[in-house]
């Protein structure tokens, strides 16, 4: 478990840097398995403690099952919760039949933003892996984004050995991704090792399916799948040629270049 | 990979009528796949024979230098590759010259396109003697050399039947003798410090060792500041039995048997293997920056977890890679160069050569928001300081301590201790200004005590000669012993450089030396605009507001922490006293 530890101590690091520099802080938290994860290991740089708020942006399209697991576990780890929704897309009606991306775009990329801007938000930590798709691939520890949000990928900052970048001119933040290096697989040896509390919507109840990647109900399809425990999920991972997302309809076409480079997660 | 990117990529080729590679699947962008280059790196994961890798796909095209820099800093390991068509360009020894200026010491070369040369072994040993000979001027040996056509897959996972001349190993059999970090953990210990956390009644010291091991029961020395103390616990979140041990790479949090005030930046070692302190290093350096780097100009200066301001002071020579001559006489190192320079730092910084480590030997230059420049120290440049500083670290290691610490004083003082010093020439108010501060910070509860300069000629240097007492250095040194104790009391000491006339530049220098790390606060005081000694944090010119300066200082004093609960901007439960 060599490999596992060191992932975790470079992602300690990287939280406590960015703790140390950005005194108005927020972490994503979907509830899925890399951000859970990712709430894991700023338990683990704190001593137990979250010291910065974790945030929700609630399409209000989630599986239901997220919502009360979200709420039991911040009862439970005393964490501070700051739920985000752009109430003004939703009121006028938005919901992926518009088109997937216009829906990420305003519930997800929008929420976040609006978000971002109300509580004024330097730093905000996300669980993005790098190999979860090709842009993710190509992310800094730390990435600066403009003061509209977006993402400028043609000309990233240098990062060196461990210095990242921590100064940024106003209006602008910075997106902090501590688990670029990790692997799916990598996630549930860790969930496994440490015995991390997960969700158990990405195991098998007993129809054959489970949920790989989780997103919102109408553009989240279950995978056909058996596994039961962590133990059958890291067996069937190491077998697996399909994509981890193949379940997330937003990937199709270009769709994650374009809506990251506009400051999706 | 993603269903069906095979595919879409294939289209790209077919419609722009080249040939498919695989390479072009990390070309994640539709700009680098439309233009069929590599703009960033991207991450690729891949294990083999029980071995996890992370390939980090580094472009080589000359605009994406500071890219290929990011990827390559991260690596344990390179593969450098050789397109044999075209040999040894100017991009491979840039390259090849960076890999070691970066500290990648494991790496391979592979000379790639052998199918377009015929797999000819005249071609590839002409590309072997040409490169080895390169690298050789500055000491960097390839683990091996390996021809290959990536494309054909000719030696890259099994031995290519087309080259027979060729006997060494493959390429996946070259990145299997890569060793894992050999032997930091043997070193001496390193351990900057990162943050101080009390979230609860732990006050824990956390930071990553960079060398070395650390061990509950070991005394530590925390340099600049030459603070000392013995680790009592390590700590660690759901991990029982908690560990007595933490070594190189591993991120820690230590408690320590004594409340001192140490912060980051500082470097934690063991007494008898402590790390080079000064305020001026010479380095090689590469810069990336947009801006030119230039003499003189201020940037950041970060050291492991050290951020000082810092300038540079000479540009000894720019460093062509292309075959390494050296061109003197610049006053500016261009984006892309490399070049060897003196750095001076704003304070005294700890840090170590980076010939015998590599964390702690090397840095970063940031310039406005980016960092702009990296390199490696060389060689440690002597100050003015240094035997001063030597005397302050004797003194301070053989300091002989009650049962009250510095931080029980803070406690019971509610402030820490401090100097406000105040420069500038004759009749500009200096004195009146120091009593003024003096009598404020007591109204306010404060334990606050004017040091007068005239009250130690008369008593501690009643016994010197006119003569000796002429020699501005050695009464600088006195005083600022003096200033010394009164600090460690717990006092905020209030004074003025009048003793020493004009020559109150080198004294506040020597004052701030003997005191470290205890904050100066550094007041000039002119009649008219004037250059402030360096490091002054507040400038007072023009007719003389006491009310007005006597806020600005008090304002300073809890920016530093001095009379605030809290140093700097964080929450209130840090460093709270």
């Amino acid at each position: 478990m060599q490999h596992l530890r060191q992932l975790e101590d470079q992602s300690v690091y990287i939280l406590r840097e960015a703790y140390k520099h950005f005194d108005n802080m927020g972490m994503l938290w979907s509830m899925g398995k890399d951000s859970t994860v990712l709430l894991w290991l700023a338990r683990k740089a704190f001593f137990g403690h979250v010291p910065f708020p974790l945030l929700h942006v609630d399409t209000s399209y989630k599986i239901p099952a997220m919502i009360e697991y979200r709420d039991r576990v911040a009862r439970e780890w005393g964490l501070k919760l700051v739920v985000g929704q752009n109430k003004e897309a939703l009121a006028a009606g938005m919901n992926h039949t518009l088109g997937r991306v216009n829906c990420c775009t305003a519930l997800k990329t929008n929420g976040l933003k609006q978000l971002i801007e109300q509580k004024g938000y330097t730093g905000i930590i996300l669980g993005v892996r790098a190999d979860e798709e090709g842009t993710r691939a190509k992310e800094r520890y730390f990435s600066p984004r403009d003061k509209h949000g977006d993402w400028d990928f043609r000309d990233q900052p240098p990062e060196l050995w461990d210095q990242f970048k921590t100064t940024f001119p106003p209006g602008t933040h910075i997106r902090i991704h501590p688990l670029l290096d990790w692997t799916e697989i990598n996630i549930w040896e860790y969930i496994k090792f440490e015995n991390i509390p997960f969700i158990d919507l990405y195991l098998d109840k007993g129809d054959g399916t489970r949920y790989r990647s989780l997103g919102c109900a109408p553009c989240t399809t279950p995978i056909k799948s058996t596994a039961k425990s962590v133990d059958d999920i890291i067996e069937e991972l190491r077998h697996t040629t399909v994509a981890e997302r193949s379940g997330r309809a937003q990937d199709e076409g270009r769709g994650m270049e374009l809506l990251r480079k506009d400051g999706y997660m | 990979m993603q269903e069906g990117k095979l595919e879409k990529v294939k289209a790209i080729c077919r419609q722009q009528g080249k040939e498919f590679e695989y390479a072009f699947l990390f070309d994640a962008f539709l700009e680098e796949q439309e233009q069929g280059i590599t703009i960033d790196t991207a991450r690729t994961f891949f294990s083999w024979k029980g071995r996890y890798y992370i390939i980090i796909d580094a472009p080589g095209h000359k605009e994406f230098l500071k890219n290929m820099i990011s990827g390559a800093a991260r690596a344990e390991g390179a593969l450098l590759l050789i397109d044999a068509l075209e040999g040894v360009k100017e991009q491979s020894k840039k390259h090849g010259y960076l890999l070691s200026l970066l500290g990648v010491r494991q790496f391979a070369v592979v000379v790639n396109k052998m199918d377009l040369v015929g797999y000819r072994q005249d071609v590839f040993d002409g590309i072997e003697k040409e490169y080895r000979e390169f690298l050789g001027q500055f000491k960097a040996v390839p683990q091996q050399i390996i021809p290959v056509s990536a494309k054909l897959g000719d030696n890259i996972a099994n031995r290519s039947e087309q080259m027979p001349w060729y006997s060494g190993p493959t390429v996946l059999d070259a990145l299997s003798a890569f060793r894992k970090e050999p032997g930091r953990s043997e070193q001496p210990l390193r351990l900057p410090i990162q943050d101080v956390y009390k979230f609860d009644a732990r006050r824990i010291i956390t930071g990553r060792v960079t060398a070395g091991r650390v061990k509950v029961g070991d005394s530590l020395v925390f340099s600049p500041s030459n603070k000392r103390a013995t680790v009592k616990s390590i700590e660690a979140f759901n991990i029982d039995p908690p560990p007595v041990e933490g070594q190189a790479g591993q991120s820690v949090g230590v408690t320590l048997d004594e409340q001192i005030f140490v912060e980051r930046g500082e470097v934690a070692s063991h007494q008898d293997e402590l790390p080079l302190v000064s305020t001026a290093f010479r380095a090689n350096v590469f810069w990336l920056g947009r801006k030119p780097l230039e003499r003189g100009r201020r940037y950041q200066l970060r050291v492991a977890t050290k951020e000082v301001d810092c300038e540079v002071a000479t540009i000894h020579r720019i460093i062509d890679t292309m075959d390494l001559a050296q061109q003197q006489g610049s006053s500016v190192v261009n984006r892309n160069q490399v070049a060897e320079l003196t750095i001076r730092a704003k304070t005294p910084v700890a840090f170590d050569l980076s010939a015998s480590f590599e964390s702690t030997g090397r840095f970063v230059l940031v310039d406005e928001y980016d960092i702009a420049g990296g390199g490696i120290v060389t060689e440690l440049v002597h100050d003015d300081q240094e035997f001063l500083r030597e005397e302050a670290r004797q003194r301070d290691f053989a300091w002989v301590k009650g049962q009250v610490g510095v931080e029980d004083r803070a406690q019971q003082y509610g402030h820490r201790a401090a100097i406000v010093l105040v420069t500038g020439g004759r009749h500009t108010g200096k004195s009146f200004l120091a009593r003024t501060i003096e009598a404020r910070l007591v109204a306010d509860g404060r334990h606050a005590y004017l040091l007068d300069g005239e009250n130690l000629r008369r008593g501690l240097d009643a016994d010197l000669s006119e003569g000796e007492r002429g020699q501005a250095a050695e009464m600088a040194r006195r005083y600022g012993e003096v200033a010394r104790l009164l600090v460690d009391t717990g006092l905020i000491v209030v004074s003025t450089t009048n003793p020493f006339g004009m020559a109150y530049v080198e004294a506040a220098q020597v004052i701030r030396t003997l005191v470290h790390p205890v904050p100066v606060i550094a007041v000039h005081m002119s009649k008219t605009p004037e250059e402030a000694p360096p490091n002054t944090d507040i400038v007072l010119s023009g007719p003389a507001d006491f009310d007005a300066a006597t806020r600005r200082i008090l304002e300073e004093l809890k920016h530093r922490g001095v009379l605030a609960q809290a140093i700097g901007a964080k929450p209130v439960f840090q460093y709270s006293i």
